[in-house]
């Protein structure tokens, strides 16, 4: 048998459902890939090494008393550390919560633990989720597996570091703009974004809330099937989680798809400014699909249609829109951290509120989320709440309506994950409108509501894993997940593994 | 908003409705990252959006009330926990209003 850490999740769970490896084995094989490689990756804010191993001997205990296991059970995860847990610190990789306890689990921790999956640590992010290359944090910069002067992509770049380099065998991330995708694309490794309501969201810390979701970060797209099924659902404590039946996903992938598959193409996101290799392995995905059988369509999204301006950077009606809309939910979403109810407060003396309130928010926020909450407040102010915030939704729905006419012709639309591979760190950090940009294939389904899977598809000369987008329908995530499978096997890469951790 | 309106007292201002102290090297730096962000997401201006229903989030949801009945909720110990202080069962703040008010 290959080494433990290179199972899959099924892989593995099978082989602790057979007793061939016990979860006490498998969560220590995690642990010692921490240990090594973490400090290089800094993909962890927090490691629960103790409670880890308990949960892993309860579960054996479990197995050998012969009582029935859950879906995951002895699996290793890695949790985004915006993602509430009763147990240990949830910072959201931001100063102003370096100390918060969450009183609750969120849904999704639940759930994962009623499957009797095991939490090896909580992971590093853009602060509050804001970022495109988890340079945004309070605690160090997350380094990229395949290349450790590169970046991760972001938000969840601690998740997808930790997926890619063998630190826990599958992780939750969450994707406001891309923050799944994105980061999933740059370390070779698969990133889902359910359908908007797919997953509850309770206790998931609210940066965007109309554009937020939780979904998994995973080795393959069985993996993603598998932790999807176990997080989907209705939950009351979430006004905005749909009650829609949760199919079973995984199962579905063995199903041979019934009808032709039709896979979309975006007139409007071919253009010079994408980097020669992302359109090259864009090239190879159609390539696939049309040898598979599928039908190949062009379809068109004009409100999402990109250009380059004469500043050289890339022009997008939806980048804008949703750098409206997700500042001014964050700027309401952030009031909360006030230094009273819970989070840091200040400690310089202050003579009225508004000092308590600002000296303390100008301590506990990095400049990301400060520009973030400012753009937000200005676009919601008096006077200009019309021309930008209302605007943007207008926009939105127009982009919305483009992307309902495409499913009338396709069941899926293939396109770039990102216009460019993983970047060198501090590349973009002088100019937040650059990292903006790095969205702008991802943003499109967070602004519709429509779920989108990155999915590896090799390497390109430089070393760096290259990736391709699949996006859907609201609630089909089966044909998403099976049109990634078909993808996925006749590619048939395996897991991609960076050189690092044979150097570990 | 013209690019020349992003002037160092716009910037305070924000700040200020923002409830974020910034240093003078901020009002400077954002000043130039805002308007930089601001003349980009003009381009919305372009699009014809009369009679365009305004797309609030992608659900085709309203109004999920729940049963009114009282359910379990964070009790008091847990919902103080993480205060940066606190008497007895309340938050305590600094005193906030001036001896000239």
């Amino acid at each position: 048998m290959s080494k433990i850490i290179e199972l899959s999740a099924l892989e593995l769970r099978d082989a602790i459902a057979t007793g061939e490896v016990s979860a006490t084995e498998a969560t220590r094989s995690y642990l010692d890939a921490i240990e090594s490689l973490n400090p290089k990756i800094c993909a962890y804010n927090q490691v629960f090494t103790e409670e880890a191993l308990q949960r892993a001997e309860q579960i054996d205990k479990k197995r050998s008393a012969g009582e029935q296991l859950g879906l995951l059970a002895g699996l290793p995860l890695a949790i985004k550390d915006n993602i509430c847990t009763s147990f240990g610190l949830t910072t959201c990789s931001s100063r102003i919560l370096d100390n918060f306890r969450s009183p609750y689990d969120a849904t999704v921790v639940e759930k994962l633990i009623e499957a009797d999956a095991i939490i090896l640590g909580k992971t590093n992010m853009d602060e509050f989720a804001m970022g495109s290359s988890t340079e945004n944090s309070a605690f160090g910069i997350t380094r990229n597996p395949w290349d450790t002067s590169r970046v991760p992509g972001g938000s969840s770049g601690g998740s997808a570091a930790a997926v890619a380099g063998r630190m826990c065998v599958a992780a939750l991330g969450s994707d406001t703009g891309g923050s799944i995708r994105q980061p999933a694309a740059f370390c070779g490794v698969v990133g889902l974004k359910p359908t908007y309501g797919r997953v509850s969201r309770y206790g998931l810390v609210a940066y965007g809330s109309s554009l937020d979701q939780i979904g998994p970060i995973t080795r393959d797209v069985k993996d993603a099937a598998l932790l999807l099924e176990v997080i989907a659902g209705h939950d009351a404590r979430d006004s905005t989680s749909v009650d829609e039946p949760v199919p079973n996903y995984l199962a579905a992938l063995d199903d041979s798809i019934n009808k032709r598959l039709r896979v979309g193409i975006v007139k409007e996101f071919q253009h010079d400014s994408i980097d020669q290799e992302v359109i090259d392995a864009l090239e190879k995905a159609i390539e696939i699909f049309d040898k598979a059988g599928a039908e190949i369509i062009e379809v068109s999204l004009p409100h999402s249609r990109i250009d380059i301006d004469s500043a050289g950077r890339i022009t997008s009606y939806a980048i804008a829109c949703y750098y409206l809309i997700a500042t001014s939910e964050a700027s309401s979403n952030l009031a909360r951290y006030d230094g009273v109810h819970y989070g840091r407060r200040t400690s310089q003396k202050v003579n009225d509120i508004i000092e308590l309130y600002s000296k303390t928010r100008a301590e506990g926020f990095g400049d990301e989320v400060k520009r973030r909450i400012m753009l937000g407040t200005y676009a919601l102010s008096a006077g200009y709440y019309d021309a930008y915030y209302l605007k943007a939704l207008k926009v939105r729905r127009l982009i919305k309506n483009d992307f309902d006419a495409a499913f009338e012709k396709c069941d899926v639309l293939l396109c770039p994950t990102a216009p460019e591979l993983a970047f060198p760190i501090g590349q973009k950090t002088d100019d937040p409108l650059k990292m903006y940009l790095s969205d702008v294939f991802t943003i499109g389904a967070n602004l519709a509501g429509i779920p989108g899977i990155s999915i590896p598809v090799g390497l390109s000369k430089s070393n760096l894993p290259l990736a391709v987008q699949l996006l859907a329908n609201v609630f089909d995530e089966q044909t998403l997940l099976q049109a990634a499978r078909v993808l996925e096997q006749t590619i048939g890469l395996g897991q991609l593994k960076p050189e690092l951790i044979e150097d570990a | 908003m013209k690019q020349s309106e992003i002037n160092e007292e716009f910037i305070r201002h924000i700040a200020l409705i923002s409830r974020i102290e910034l240093t003078d090297e901020q009002i400077s730096r954002f000043g130039k990252q805002f308007a930089d962000i601001l003349s980009y997401v003009d381009m919305l201006k372009e699009l014809d959006t009369d009679g365009v229903e305004p797309m609030a989030h992608a659900l085709d949801i309203s109004n999920v009330l729940a049963d009114d009945k009282a359910g379990e909720s964070l009790s008091v110990e847990k919902a103080l926990a993480n205060a940066p202080a606190r008497l007895g069962n309340l938050y305590k703040v600094p005193k906030v209003i001036g001896e000239s008010q």
